[in-house]
């Protein structure tokens, strides 16, 4: 370990550590483009540029390794000198197109020329022109003029998907990133490169053009995509709605944490938001008799419910819960369960299509709260509701989110299990041909509309929070639970996400121990989980 | 006096590049001499004989051998830089082509001296003749019996870009990749081509190991400077009466070399500035050129010894015109991985053409000049550094040439609001 001084602050950092990670230990910003902590040293921005004690010039701090007792100065004149003429190269031939570039109000050069360039412009010749607006694949949209050639993208698609892509072509001020012949952008991680893009250079096509990133709100969250649970944040247009055409939710970006998915997150994950704002929300709980639908208010819905609980056996009430609902959910439902005595109960509806998995980030199970229902109690035979439901011998079904009419199930099982159930209830955020068989849909919040808890595959209980107001009338799934709850005359004194939590762990040991708090930002394994 | 030729006292055989030629001549008797040696001999024999890199870093020959770590397990290679690219620069295409062998037996010495079983020759690719040449040799010496016993040559030709004869740009270039110098550390000793500790040697500086081996290093030394021994191969080109290669001692003058060897400037015209080393070599002025050729010597003179490219101009020239040629040349071969000579090569590539045009202005020569402060030493390899020598020498040598053309440019200019963006 390392010790030394940045700026004349002590460190101690682990052998092998880079100035750049060392001057951050110590609370200073060394400004570079091209490292990223997730990829390997390029150390060609030349931007990171420090003084060593002794040394005759600056060098760069992200290849440079913390020795003992180096004395590291990152603010001398000869430094800041380095710095702002580095920042005049990196700009003489950028397009200077902030007006029209959806990166400006996140671009490192915008951001560093503030702080390391103001200098007055010297360049008046013709800047090297490269192709723009040039799609690479599916979802990312290059403009070489803008490109700093800092070859972070090039280094993810060789070090971390391993599928090399990206290459940078021709020499000298015509270089230029582009795709090798024949290829395209299409890896299931594309959209990491437009993080990793320090400028505007790597664009997302499905952001571009929507809203100015300073309008955006942000909350910390997790996919729901799949068991992984990898960090996010959710980027939401609250400001500025006329922007993106009623589109609330912009896009989601990866957060950083260690244990879960680093830097990085999935395609699938990243694009799969768009429910959210889909035409086929459910807004309002409604009523369907026949062919007529009609709308009802909460308290209707609730005591109409209620009634239909109170009059079935409690053997004629089938639950399908949903591994896409929060722990919270899961866990108010469990009470309900206990309560009424209720035991066809099961969360599992295999896929029609077996979820593809790879050995990074994207595992099979695309919902993100399996283990949660698992343990919360939940783990019955689904497949044996349906059948309780074909033979007659249900009155209430109740659906959590599932659309059984896409499952691997026959639909003509399905459809006859459906009518032949009194009454069956859906209760989801959006509609589909399940929901449009039920007698009655209540409408749940989608999960950027509320906070809660997932329990991913490694058994590693996260928090995601709210970044948008629930659509129309809809509400959490703990909270439909907890005024059905009440209806049925159950005490419950749980009127937040955080007092079902405090109940779960107070009834099922393998939550033991954790709180809200304890789970922060980055999430906690249950105690007893071990590390996949 | 002309220095004994020794690197190139065969070229006048018609038959110097072939096997019976070489051995004619002397050839194949170092290495039997060295095979008796141990490795680590050889090396304290290279340095005693004071021998410096003549590819243009002059860096010791003998010290550079010795980096390589002891007791290394795996590979060791030894890769030779014949990808002769430095404008002004032609001396390696004849020893290819005219004593190949010489290469190869300096290739075996060199070998056993760092425990190499592998050698590359990175040829430039625009030398054909050279490279069928020496392509043939390494065929016959497979056949005499030299290689294949214990050691392996491999002949890679280039495709055409300078910065491939950079040491790390030429390693990446060989390993397949795009030719992109590496950072440095680690240094190319402890981890070069394929990730294997690696020399990199340039032609002329191994065809003399065999000299060094036969005749003894303080021979070798003694034909040099205290600090440089032997001779090296001059190429010189330009307004000159006789341009070509000349082998000559590195204590020889720059005066000398232009007047007494390659017969003086053409047509007898007035000298106006040299420029000593490969066209990264600071330029000197007509008065500048009582110098000694060795590499400290240049140093001291404020430009290098290089690749010992010699570009003879004269009244003819205009300095301004060939900092534009120059300035086109390093914008060009720029490999663009640093920011600062990816950037600034094509910025003052494009300020000179505009003052040859005629469009220049006030501010261009000292924009120039700051430009190529700022960007010295913050790159990866020495390429952008040798950019800057032409780009400061030629403009503060000459600086009234190029304000006459600036000051030209400011009177005919129409007058005109300028908006400023600052």
């Amino acid at each position: 370990m390392p010790k030394l001084t940045v700026d004349g602050k002590e460190v101690e950092v682990p052998g092998g550590t880079n100035l750049i990670e060392a001057a951050r230990k110590a609370g200073v910003e060394v400004p570079h483009y091209c490292y990223h902590p997730g990829l390997s040293i390029a150390g060609q921005c030349r931007l990171c540029m420090v003084d060593l004690e002794k040394a005759p010039r600056p060098t760069i701090a992200c290849n440079t390794t913390a020795t003992e007792g180096m004395v590291v100065l990152t603010e001398t004149d000869r430094v800041r000198e380095t710095r702002k003429s580095i920042m005049e190269f990196h700009l003489i031939n950028h397009p200077l197109d902030c007006p029209v570039c959806d990166q400006a109000g996140e671009c490192w050069l915008q951001i560093y020329y503030m702080k390391h360039g103001l200098y007055d412009p010297r360049m008046t010749d013709e800047k090297v022109h490269k192709p723009k607006a040039v799609p690479l694949g599916p979802h990312v949209m290059l403009d070489a003029e803008r490109c700093i050639l800092c070859s972070r993208c090039v280094r993810f698609c060789d070090e971390i998907t391993a599928t090399g892509e990206l290459g940078i072509f021709e020499r000298g001020d015509h270089s230029e990133i582009g795709l090798f012949p024949g290829r395209a952008l299409d890896n299931p991680y594309s959209g990491n490169v437009v993080d990793i893009c320090p400028v505007g250079a790597l664009t997302d096509r499905d952001f571009r053009f929507q809203v100015r990133v300073w309008y955006l709100d942000s909350a910390k969250s997790v996919c729901p995509g799949c068991a992984r649970g990898c960090n996010i944040d959710v980027h939401v247009n609250r400001r500025r709605p006329h922007h993106a055409e009623g589109r609330r939710v912009a896009r989601l970006k990866p957060r950083f944490n260690e244990a879960v998915n680093r830097w990085w997150l999935c395609d699938a994950g990243r694009y799969g938001f768009t429910f959210v704002d889909d035409q086929d929300r459910l807004l309002v709980p409604t009523r369907r008799e026949g062919e007529t639908v009609s709308d009802a208010t909460w308290d209707d819905a609730i005591v109409a419910l209620a009634a239909t609980f109170r009059r079935s056996p409690p053997d004629e009430i089938g639950i399908i819960a949903s591994p896409k609902m929060a722990n919270e959910d899961l866990f108010a439902l469990r009470r309900l369960l206990d309560n009424l005595a209720l035991r066809r109960v099961a969360f599992r509806v295999p896929p029609r299509v077996a979820g593809d998995q790879d050995n990074f980030l994207i595992r099979a199970d695309k919902n993100p709260n399996s283990l949660g229902a698992e343990l919360v109690g939940l783990g019955g035979d689904s497949r044996a509701v349906l059948e309780a439901a074909r033979a007659r011998r249900l009155r209430c079904l109740v659906i959590f989110g599932h659309d059984l009419l896409a499952s691997e199930w026959p639909e003509a099982e399905v459809r006859e299990a459906l009518g032949a159930v009194g009454t069956v209830i859906f209760v989801g955020s959006n509609a589909h041909a399940t929901s449009a068989a039920a007698h009655w849909v209540l409408p749940a919040a989608a999960w950027v509309e509320r906070d809660g808890t997932y329990t991913n595959f490694e058994g590693r209980v996260q928090r995601f929070r709210p970044a948008v107001e629930p659509l129309g009338q809809a509400l959490a799934e703990w909270e439909i639970v907890g005024r059905l709850l009440a209806a049925l005359g159950v005490d419950s004194t749980a009127t937040r996400p955080e007092h079902w939590f405090r109940q779960l762990v107070a009834a099922v040991p393998a939550f033991a121990g954790l709180s809200y708090q304890a789970l922060g930002d980055g999430g906690r394994l249950l105690p007893g989980a071990v590390r996949a | 006096m002309t220095a004994e030729k020794i690197l190139t006292r065969s070229f006048e055989r018609p038959d110097s590049h072939t096997l019976d030629g070489y051995r004619a001549s002397g050839g194949y008797q170092a290495w039997p001499k060295a095979q008796a040696m141990e490795p680590a001999a050889i090396v304290e024999e290279v340095k005693a004989a004071n021998l410096r890199g003549l590819g243009g870093a002059g860096f010791p020959t003998g010290t550079k051998w010795s980096f390589i770590p002891k007791n290394h397990a795996g590979p060791v290679y030894l890769v030779i830089n014949a990808d002769e690219g430095e404008p002004g620069t032609f001396k390696d295409r004849y020893l290819l082509e005219r004593d190949p062998h010489a290469l190869i037996e300096g290739m075996l010495i060199a070998a056993r001296a760092i425990r190499s079983a592998t050698g590359f020759v990175y040829i430039r690719g625009e030398y054909v003749e050279p490279w069928r040449r020496f392509s043939a040799a390494v065929r016959d010496a497979y056949a005499a019996g030299y290689l294949g016993r214990g050691f392996d040559i491999v002949v890679h030709r280039g495709a055409g870009a300078y910065i491939c004869g950079e040491e790390t740009g030429l390693i990446s270039s060989l390993e397949g990749k795009k030719g992109w110098p590496k950072l440095k550390p680690p240094f190319p000793a402890i981890k070069g081509a394929f990730g294997a500790p690696t020399i990199v040697n340039n032609v002329e500086t191994i065809c003399h190991v065999p000299h060094i081996i036969n005749r003894g290093a303080a021979w070798f030394a003694g034909l040099g400077t205290k600090t440089q021994g032997g001779t090296r191969m001059y190429s010189v080109s330009g307004r000159v009466a006789r341009p070509g290669v000349y082998e000559e001692s590195v204590a020889i003058t720059l005066r000398q070399l232009i007047y007494e060897r390659a017969g003086g400037v053409t047509g007898n015209g007035r000298l106006k500035a040299v420029v000593p080393g490969g066209s990264s070599a600071a330029i000197l002025t007509a008065a500048e050129i009582d110098v000694t050729m060795d590499v400290d010597g240049l140093r001291n003179a404020g430009t290098m010894a290089g690749s010992a490219g010699v570009i003879v101009m004269d009244e003819t020239v205009s300095i301004p015109e060939a900092l534009m040629v120059v300035a086109r040349f390093y914008a060009h071969e720029s490999c663009g991985q640093c920011t600062p000579c990816r950037e600034s090569t094509g910025w003052i590539y494009k300020i000179t053409h505009r003052i040859v045009e005629g469009r220049g202005r006030r501010a261009d020569l000292d924009t120039i000049l700051d430009v190529a402060r700022r960007g010295a030493g913050t790159t990866i390899c020495a390429f952008y550094d040798g950019a800057v020598g032409p780009y400061i020498s030629y403009i503060e040598k000459f600086r009234s040439e190029f304000e006459a053309l600036t000051e030209a440019a400011v009177a005919a200019a129409p007058r005109r609001v300028v908006v400023s963006h600052a």
